[in-house]
């Protein structure tokens, strides 16, 4: 059976929803749904640091999707939003999960998922020691972090973070990241 | 030299260069999509300011949040303070973090070990 958008973004759906989205994701988007979440946060969770953890992944992984979120070309894409993703942040226990969403061109796949496993495979120090070689040797693009966005991630959540790759056709996957807080 | 005093965004830090004084200032959330438009004229001041830099230069840095692509541009900086130092002046960066905030205060050890000037860890305490 190929893969379903609506059903995947059912399944992010689990827990107790703070938020989620699916649609065009935008810079003016990002800006609000920050603004919403910090505002949410600040009602139910006590622990200023504990907030601020929160804050800090949303920011990275909203802003990796913004910067990685590849379009559909027209012929198959029947009727999503230019820049699709979706996202949805989540209470689940006593943890918090904050899963993405998006396309992203099969051709791709191999170097993510490698460096995905790269990091997954890192113990605390190493990536502290990753975090410095690529912040201080890597040249940035001008989307920005350089790869640093899912280091810092993974450094702040103490590896937490899984990944899943669905075909949608011969050129696309849809790519789904949850990152456990 | 004229001074450079940005007000903070809901995305980008509050920002105060003074060259008579020597004081340097960045504080609040530095969190934009793109960094670097942000930065730059910040990295300008401080190549200007280091042909006849003040013979200390007092840096703070105070910031709530910051996310990856801004982490280089504030390397960029750092590295500016670096090479004032290294012509032979004072500078002292003190790298202020929330109480409890391990994550922050890990991200100011990790740019004192970078740059080779000790930074100065100041907990803010409600």
């Amino acid at each position: 059976m190929s893969f379903n958008i609506e059903e995947r973004y059912n399944k992010m759906n689990k827990g107790e929803v703070l938020l989620g989205y699916k649609g065009s994701i935008t810079a003016e988007l990002i800006t609000n749904v920050l603004g919403v979440v910090e505002s949410k946060l600040d009602h139910v969770i006590d622990k200023s640091v504990t907030k601020k953890k929160i804050y800090n992944i949303l920011v990275e992984s909203l802003q990796n999707l913004y910067h990685h979120v590849d379009d559909l070309p027209d012929e198959v894409n029947e009727s999503m939003d230019i820049h699709f993703g979706i996202f949805v942040i989540s209470k689940i226990e006593d943890s918090y999960d904050i899963r993405t969403g998006n396309f992203i061109r099969t051709d791709k796949i191999s170097k993510l998922k490698e460096r995905l496993d790269k990091i997954k495979s890192l113990s605390k120090e190493e990536l502290k020691e990753l975090y410095k070689f690529v912040l201080n040797n890597q040249k940035f693009s001008d989307k920005g972090g350089g790869g640093l966005g899912l280091i810092d991630i993974a450094r702040r959540t103490d590896g937490r973070v899984e990944y899943e790759f669905d075909d949608y056709d011969e050129n696309y996957a849809f790519f789904s990241l949850n990152i456990t807080i | 030299m004229e001074s450079i005093s940005i007000e903070g965004t809901p995305k980008t830090p509050t920002v105060n260069f003074d060259a008579t004084t020597g004081i340097i200032e960045v504080k609040g959330r530095s969190i934009p999509e793109n960094s670097i438009e942000f930065y730059r004229p910040l990295v300008e001041w401080l190549e200007e300011y280091s042909k006849e830099p003040q013979k200390l230069t007092t840096v703070n840095i105070q910031l709530e949040y910051f996310n990856t692509s801004s982490s280089k541009c504030i390397l960029d900086v750092f590295k500016k303070l670096e090479a004032i130092k290294k012509a032979r002046n004072e500078v002292v960066i003190n790298w202020y973090y929330e109480e409890d905030d391990e994550d922050m205060l890990e991200a100011g050890e990790d740019y004192e070990s970078i740059i080779r000037i000790p930074f100065k860890m100041i907990e803010v305490v409600d």
